[in-house]
């Protein structure tokens, strides 16, 4: 017997196509913190992005008018809790420029070292996520476990793994630990067998790069007009490394390749960050047989007063291009201070680059642009 | 471009003496800084990006200000072909009704920061496509990095 196929009773033009909203986050894992975003999609294209921030908004430029300057830094590592030492070590820099302080040799390379510590601890974080939200449960504790040890190094010297505040206006808290050297030495072959390795699990896994390339390109002019800075920046070819065109603390004194790349996809951003830690191993390796004796402080007076005026200092955190700008009208507390986070307006292109695509490809370009929520909401 | 250079090139821009000119000065600051009026702001942010000798195309930093009487915007400016580095201020005329022109059609980036200065100084950025709180909820009241805010609850500062 024939079986009656049923003529479905709605036709095809029914079905209207419709614009709709969905709540991305705030507690999304793909968003690594709490961010929210306002999607409009339309099926599973992206029609619109809207960042929605403000959910950890903690005021800290408020709360540094009524502290003092050595309380400020303290303040800076809740920003990017993945840099900061790097955050710690910029308003540092900004109160001793302003001061006219000259700190001692040593703790110059011991800041820069410590800095591509930081800088190498937050690129394998975020290498171990930017699998896990693609789908590569492994990366995640690769990623983790050699961070580990940078944390051991850490907590030895600073007496802390995330939140350091090793750094005071006129040098460093306490000398470093006697084992310092001997445990960062360890590190570097130890680290350099493990890239590899971060290579063939991920990067030339066909998966990983279909999931990447061609997704999210953000071209050089719009990087520069955004503001991007950081991985995101220079994996569009542009050339934005504080670290090359403002060296600080003993940067000027290494030498190291400033990570390009042209094409400006998820991918490019992953393939700057690899370098990036090949690069900081080579820094931290020219440093760290030749950290000069010496003091690891110059004193300060207990009450910190800057003189009258503006100050800027830019240091490259993980992210990008982190800026420090007091105005001093010469009392204790500074007038105002003003952080330049590089997450805020790195998230401002995620809308520009992601409207067009699917909502997967949404949290590939989200990982590679390695957001941290505190450092946009400030 | 030495320092020197930029103040003329600008200069030059604003050759007619009745017209205001952008007042300079390198004290207390690292950069060389030019002070504007908010009726100039848009015409010199223009001439500052668009000129190819300063071409100043990447706006690092915009700060909000409360000067006391008035309240102020402070740009960072940096050209990625010069590498030259800048510094513009600008105050608003009144604190009532603060309103400065907006250079996000200039740098996308100025976008959120405008917003951000929105929520806690209460700067209207005219010509701004979508001026809201960035970070604050709609209904906040009152404008909490101004040095006047009554903060009766003690949440913004402990």
């Amino acid at each position: 017997m024939e079986t009656a196929i049923k003529e479905p009773t709605t036709s095809k033009s029914n079905f209207k196509s419709e614009e709709y909203f969905i709540n991305m986050g705030p507690q999304h894992p793909a968003t690594h913190g709490v961010l929210r975003l306002l999607l409009t999609i339309d099926g599973e294209i992206i029609k619109k992005v809207d960042p929605d921030l403000g959910y950890i908004h903690r005021s800290i430029e408020k709360m540094c008018e009524k502290n003092s300057y050595q309380q400020i830094v303290h303040l800076t590592d809740r920003l990017d809790y993945l840099s900061s030492h790097i955050n710690n070590e910029a308003v540092c820099l900004c109160v001793e420029n302003a001061l006219e302080l000259e700190v001692p040799e040593r703790v110059k390379v011991i800041r820069t070292i410590l800095g591509e510590l930081t800088r190498i601890a937050s690129h394998t974080l975020w290498w171990g996520v930017m699998g896990m939200d693609v789908g590569a449960l492994t990366s995640y504790f690769y990623g983790f476990r050699d961070r580990e040890m940078i944390n051991d190094i850490f907590e030895e010297t600073c007496g802390a793994r995330l939140t350091m505040n090793y750094n005071i206006p006129g040098g460093l808290m306490q000398d470093i630990h006697p084992n310092f050297v001997k445990r960062v030495k360890e590190f570097i072959p130890h680290f350099r067998s493990k890239l590899p390795e971060y290579d063939r699990l991920l990067t030339g896994n066909i998966i990983f790069q279909k999931r990447t390339k061609g997704v999210g390109i953000l071209t050089k002019e719009d990087a520069i007009n955004f503001g991007a800075s950081g991985p995101v920046a220079r994996a569009s070819g542009y050339s934005c490394d504080v670290r090359k065109h403002h060296p600080y603390s003993a940067l000027d004194r290494v030498n190291f390749t400033e990570a390009l790349d042209t094409t400006g996809d998820s991918f490019a951003r992953y393939q700057v960050r690899i370098a990036e830690m090949w690069e900081s191993l080579n820094i931290i390796e020219q440093l760290i047989d030749n950290i000069p004796e010496g003091d690891f402080k110059v004193a300060t007076n207990a009450v910190i007063k800057l003189p009258k005026g503006d100050f800027y200092q830019k240091v490259e955190t993980a992210r990008g291009e982190f800026g420090v700008y007091i105005i001093s009208t010469g009392t204790k507390n500074p007038y105002r201070v003003k952080f330049r986070s590089p997450g805020l307006s790195n998230l401002s292109l995620l809308n520009h680059i992601t409207v067009g695509g699917k909502i997967g490809d949404l949290v590939a370009t989200m990982a590679t642009i390695d957001i941290v929520v505190p450092d946009i909401d400030r | 471009m030495t320092n020197e250079a930029l103040q003329q090139t600008i200069l030059s821009w604003f050759p007619d003496p009745e017209f205001t000119q952008p007042q300079f000065s390198e004290e207390g600051s690292q950069y060389l800084t030019v002070n504007t009026e908010p009726e100039q702001l848009h015409e010199l942010m223009q001439l500052l990006k668009n000129n190819p000798e300063t071409h100043f195309d990447y706006l690092f930093c915009l700060t909000g200000v409360d000067y006391g009487k008035e309240l102020g915007v402070v740009y960072h400016l940096e050209s990625t072909v010069h590498r030259h580095m800048l510094v513009v201020k600008v105050q608003t005329e009144e604190r009532e009704n603060p309103v400065l022109e907006s250079v996000q059609d200039l740098w996308a980036t100025a976008n959120y920061h405008e917003r951000e200065v929105y929520d806690f100084f209460g700067i209207i950025f005219r010509n701004h496509p979508n001026l809201k709180r960035l970070f604050l909820t709609e209904d906040w009241e009152g404008y909490p990095l101004r040095k006047d805010y009554v903060d009766e609850m003690n949440m913004v500062v402990k």
